[in-house]
This record gives structure tokens, C-alpha cells and sequence, in this order.
């Protein structure tokens, strides 16, 4: 008995096949939702970073008599009511849309882990006090808070963006926290503090990189929502103001002319869709990656 | 008692404050265990068997009451603080759990978590724990311990992850391994490896072992005494000879009749025990086994036993009539 104990036997290993390590960054564009994703959002930021350079016109630059154009060389989306190219104004809005959206993400991704996690591991009245902001806010529907915020405020970008911080972290402090609470008690916490970590390292090292994973995916995907949200915002008004151009107030202007140039709403429409399609297929595909136990 | 106790745990009670009042886990356990010496707690689901284990080293839920004493060389784990029962976690006393598929950590390499619990006590630098590492991993018997290092858990199967659990029990050289029902999740084939693994390398590190299980058969060529709990109490314990061959609480000899044996010519059936464990919320007046003891008589519904001496030298069993079912069980189990 004392061989067969000292070396694993046959049975234990034919199961596991001792695979390679393999680097992330090739599994992520390994994945085809994920590299699909990954390709539309670099090709759009990309797009709205460059715009100055690859737009063909002024964004704001009227012009009157060119009302409504069709699709031509100078124009190659046409123009809108004003006369102003709509593929700059595209482009220029595509600017402000999605830097907005991604810095609104990441700020509530940040507030709710930070909130979260101090609800998680401090339990107690530290937790009951943070769920209950959290359970109040959340009692109001979202969009509609983030409207009367930003109203209070005063129309404008950045208070259209404070708005959308301000209600929009519960869902990352509300998940953060379960998350925190259920990986506590997995054996393999025990297991770490069974070894005699303190409990910071114990958080750190073996609860929070559990945790990532999911919240990452969510982040992802909530940044496609948020974008959504945004141009929901804008179209009733209160984001960026004219003449600045983005896509929900493009959409806005372009109600009015539905009927007459449908056009003026389809492309902002357009945008806005694939945009969001690209953080939903990233963050499903980011979803495979970073489970380490998923093997493809 | 020619040696000296390392471990001396004394009227161990752990309480858990619920909803129905307090439930009585482990009500008076007392046992030692000395230097080296491998032990065996052996009792059902609900008996305070884990308790015991989780109360001596400080893991127990907040919700719990300890009392008693578990004293280390002489310090008493139940009232050392938070900061020094995290140095003996680990660095004196080593655990392995249940659960292997699930005790280690899906997110980190086997390598690292090996490495995190040999520098959590040792002042080693980063080359010397991987060296150790590789070392440890090696002697719990997983193949080219360098390459298994960098696989994750998920790529090892339960018995090499319970090895893993073994090499990082071990990791700081501790003076007393518990593990907790270590084999419980595995195959049958792969329960006696981990059982042989576990005795031999603990006996290479000098290290006491506690082996905490519910399968009788397990312990009987690994341990060198027994205790036996019921209800959070402890039933009978003693050398494993005379617990196998000596019963003298009707529940061990319960135990025995119910276990399969493959050395008996032939035996028509087994012997269940009849009825099941009491609740802790609701136990038994007297003698908490007496409901389901076929030799219980008044007295035994009226007073507890206290643990007595039987016979043997460490023999001790807490039963009224603890010498008449040694004497029945004798004609019964013996050779």
C-alpha cells in the first residue's frame, strides 16, 4: 500500500490532460463573439478619435441651400435639416456618445466595487447602511432619476453625467456585494484562512480575483446599456446642447423630420445599435475568457 | 502517559445561537493527543466531529459559543488572540478539508497556493517557497511537480487536489495535521492512497494527525486510538484495539455490527442501529443515546454516564453498564 500512496496511480490521471498555460490575450481573440466585439468597438473609438482627421466636413458648418442631400461624394451620408454633413456629425458625436459612456462605466464600475466590497467584508451595520442607499435608490426607476438629477442640475453634459453616476453604481454595489458574501464562505477561503493568512490578504488574493470575472462581463455590458441610456437622455434634451453633435441628439432632431428624411434618424440609430451590440458580444466573449475553468 | 500531551483538549462546549435558542454542538469533549500520535474522531453527521475540529483552531461561524479549554503545549487556543491563532493556523496545526474539488482557490495556480501557505509562516523569500513548493509536491506524489506547479486547479483531479490539500497542510511543517473527513468526496480506490499518503508523509514530518471521518473501517489501520462521538458527546475512547475488540459503549459496538467486514468468514446481515440522531435542539434526558439503545434501562433515562475507565488503561467509555457490554461484545466480535 505504501508504493500505490506514493505516487499518483494511472486512473488520477488520465482525466486531467496536463494542458499548456495558455495566454489570455490570444484566448480573447481566440473566442469569435469576443474578437467580433473587440474589432467594432476599436474600429469605432478609433473612428471617434480620428474624427478630425477623416471627417470630411465641419461638423457644425451650415449650409442652407443643402438641406437634406442626398448621398454624394462631398457628402457621403447626405446632409440634415441644416445642411450640415451628417457623416462628420456622425463622427464628432461618435466623440462625445462613447468617451461619455465609457467614462460614466468605468466611474460607477469603480464606486460600486469600492461600495460593494466595503458592504461585503465589513458586514453588519457598515453593510445594512450601504444596502439600504442602495435598496433607495434603486426603488426609483433609474432613467428616471438620472433625468430629474441631471434636470435639478441643469442641462449639460457633465450634468448629465453626474445624473447617470449618481444612480447607476447600485447595480456594481448590489452585485459586488453578493459576490463578496457567497466567495466567503467557499471551502477554498476557509482553506486560506485555514493556512493562517490575515484576513486583507485573504481578501484580496482569494475572494476579490474570483470576483472580477463577473463584474468585468457586467461592466462590459452595462457600458452598451449606458450608451443606450445616454442617447435616451440626450434625445429628451438634457445632455450636450446644440450645436454640439452626439447620437441621442441626433436622433432628437432628427424625430421631427421623420417623415419627410427618415435618414437623419436610421444612421445616429444605426451607430448607437452597433455600438451597443459591441460591448454585449465583448463582455459575453469576455465572460468565457476569464473563467479559468472554461477550456476551449 | 509516558509522553507528554501536545494537544489537551478539555470540556470542549460549542454552542450555536440560532433563531430556536442556543443548539448544543458539542457538549464536554474531552481528548489528548500526544506528540506524533495519530488519532481518530469517529461519529455521524451532527456530531460534533467538524465542530470540534473548526472550534480548536478558531474557524468556527461568529454565531458560535466556545467554552472549555484546548490547551497547545500549554496555551489555550480559546483564548489566544485573533493575531496568534493565526500563527498557529497553518504554521502549528495544518487542515485538510472535506471538500478537495472546491478547497482550492479556481483562480490561482496549484504552485502559488502552496508557495502563499509556506510564506504565510516561514521567512522565506520567493525562491526558496517555490523551491519548497516543488519539493512538497513532490513528496505528496504528483508527477513533475515544476509543470504541475503552473496547471490550475481544474485541471487536476480530486485525489492529486487533496494531495495538493495534504502538501499545503504540511507546507509549514506544523505539529498537528486535522483532517476533516479528507476522503469523504473521493473513490473508494483513491480513499485508501490519500489515507496511506496522509499517515506517511505526517510521519516523516513528526506530525500528530486528528483524522476526522465517519467510516470506522478508514481508521483501523491508521489510527492509534479512537474517539468515538454521539451528539456532540464523546461516547467512548481508547486504544483501537480495544475499541474494535472491547466495545464498551452499546453505540461503538452499533457501529461495529454495521460496518462490512472482509475478514469475517461469513455474517448474515448487518446490524443497523435503530432509529436516528437525536436533534441537538431536543436531546434525550439521561444518557442521550438511550432512545436508540437496545440494552437502555431506567436509570439510563434519568442520569447521564459520566466517561469512566473501563478495563484497559486509556479504555474510557460513558455508558451505566459499560463493563457488561464489553463483556457481550466480546463473545460477539472477537476473533
Amino acid at each position: 500500500m505504501a508504493d500505490t500512496a506514493g505516487t499518483v496511480s494511472a486512473s488520477e490521471l488520465q482525466a486531467p490532460a496536463l494542458l499548456p498555460p495558455r495566454p489570455r490575450l490570444r484566448q480573447l481573440v481566440g473566442d469569435r463573439t469576443a474578437l467580433a466585439g473587440l474589432v467594432i468597438l476599436v474600429l469605432m473609438y478609433t473612428a471617434a478619435l480620428a474624427a478630425p482627421l477623416i471627417a470630411p466636413q465641419d461638423p457644425n458648418e451650415q449650409d442652407v441651400v443643402n438641406r437634406y442631400a442626398p448621398v454624394s461624394f462631398e457628402h457621403p451620408l447626405g446632409t440634415d435639416n441644416l445642411g450640415r454633413d451628417e457623416l462628420s456629425r456622425l463622427l464628432y458625436g461618435a466623440r462625445v456618445s462613447l468617451f461619455t459612456a465609457l467614462g460614466v462605466g468605468v466611474a460607477i464600475l469603480a464606486i460600486g466595487i469600492v461600495v460593494g466590497s466595503i458592504a461585503g467584508f465589513a458586514g453588519g451595520f457598515v453593510d445594512g447602511l450601504l444596502m439600504r442607499i442602495v435598496d433607495v435608490l434603486l426603488a426609483f426607476p433609474s432613467l428616471l432619476l438620472a433625468l430629474a438629477i441631471t434636470g435639478m442640475l441643469g442641462p449639460g453634459l457633465l450634468h448629465l453625467m453626474i445624473g447617470m453616476v449618481a444612480v447607476w453604481w447600485t447595480d456594481y454595489a448590489r452585485m459586488m456585494r453578493g459576490l463578496v458574501l457567497s466567495m466567503r464562505e467557499r471551502p477554498f477561503v476557509e482553506s486560506a484562512r485555514a493556512v493562517g493568512l490575515p484576513g486583507p490578504l485573504v481578501a484580496a488574493r482569494h475572494v476579490l480575483p474570483n470576483i472580477v470575472g463577473p463584474v468585468i462581463v457586467l461592466g462590459t455590458v452595462q457600458t452598451g446599456r449606458l450608451l443606450l441610456a445616454l442617447s435616451a437622455l440626450s434625445f429628451l434634451g438634457l445632455g450636450v446642447q446644440p450645436p454640439t453633435s452626439e447620437w441621442g441628439a441626433m436622433l432628437s432632431e432628427g424625430q421631427q423630420y421623420l417623415a419627410s428624411a427618415p435618414q437623419l434618424m436610421v444612421y445616429p440609430g444605426i451607430a448607437i445599435t452597433i455600438a451597443a451590440l459591441g460591448f454585449n458580444l465583448l463582455g459575453d466573449g469576455l465572460r468565457d475568457v476569464l473563467d479559468p475553468t472554461m477550456e476551449h | 502517559m509516558e509522553q507528554t500531551s501536545l494537544l489537551d483538549v478539555r470540556d470542549l462546549t460549542v454552542g450555536f445561537e440560532s433563531p430556536y435558542g442556543l443548539i448544543q454542538a458539542v457538549n464536554g469533549m474531552s481528548f489528548t493527543l500526544k506528540q506524533g500520535e495519530r488519532i481518530g474522531i469517529v461519529g455521524e453527521s451532527g456530531s460534533g466531529k467538524s465542530v470540534t475540529a473548526h472550534a480548536i483552531t478558531g474557524l468556527q461561524p461568529s454565531n458560535a459559543r466556545v467554552s472549555g479549554e484546548a490547551r497547545l503545549d500549554g496555551i489555550d487556543l480559546l483564548r489566544i488572540s485573533k493575531r496568534e491563532m493565526r500563527r498557529v493556523r497553518g504554521g502549528r496545526i495544518g487542515m485538510v478539508f472535506q471538500n478537495p474539488l472546491h478547497c482550492l482557490n479556481p483562480a490561482m495556480k496549484v504552485g502559488a497556493q502552496i508557495e502563499e501557505a509556506v510564506l504565510a509562516h516561514a521567512g522565506a523569500d520567493k525562491n526558496e517557497a517555490r523551491q519548497r513548493a516543488h519539493e512538497l509536491l513532490d513528496q505528496v506524489g504528483i508527477p513533475s511537480p515544476s509543470r504541475s506547479a503552473q496547471e490550475f486547479p481544474h485541471h487536476f483531479s480530486g485525489g492529486m487536489r487533496q494531495r495538493v490539500m495534504i502538501a499545503i497542510a504540511l507546507a509549514c511543517k506544523p505539529q498537528i495535521v486535522i483532517a476533516d473527513e479528507p476522503t469523504t468526496a473521493l473513490d473508494v480506490t483513491i480513499q485508501a492512497q490519500i489515507i496511506d499518503l496522509l499517515a506517511e508523509t505526517c510521519e516523516t514530518y513528526g506530525a500528530a494527525v486528528i483524522l476526522i471521518t465517519h467510516d470506522l473501517g478508514i481508521l483501523a489501520g491508521f489510527a492509534e486510538r479512537i474517539v468515538v462521538m454521539y451528539a456532540g458527546r464523546v461516547a467512548e475512547q481508547g486504544e483501537v484495539d480495544s475499541i474494535y475488540y472491547r466495545p464498551a459503549h452499546p453505540y461503538t459496538l452499533g457501529l461495529l455490527q454495521s460496518v462490512t467486514r472482509i475478514d469475517e468468514a461469513r455474517r448474515e446481515r448487518l446490524v443497523p442501529i435503530a432509529g436516528n440522531p437525536p436533534s441537538p435542539v431536543l436531546l434525550p434526558s439521561g444518557c442521550v443515546f438511550h432512545p436508540r439503545c437496545p440494552y437502555a434501562r431506567t436509570v439510563c433515562r434519568e442520569q447521564a454516564p459520566p466517561l469512566e475507565r473501563v478495563g484497559g488503561s486509556d479504555h474510557m467509555a460513558a455508558c451505566h453498564f459499560a463493563d457488561e457490554i464489553v463483556a457481550q461484545g466480546t463473545e460477539n466480535t472477537a476473533p
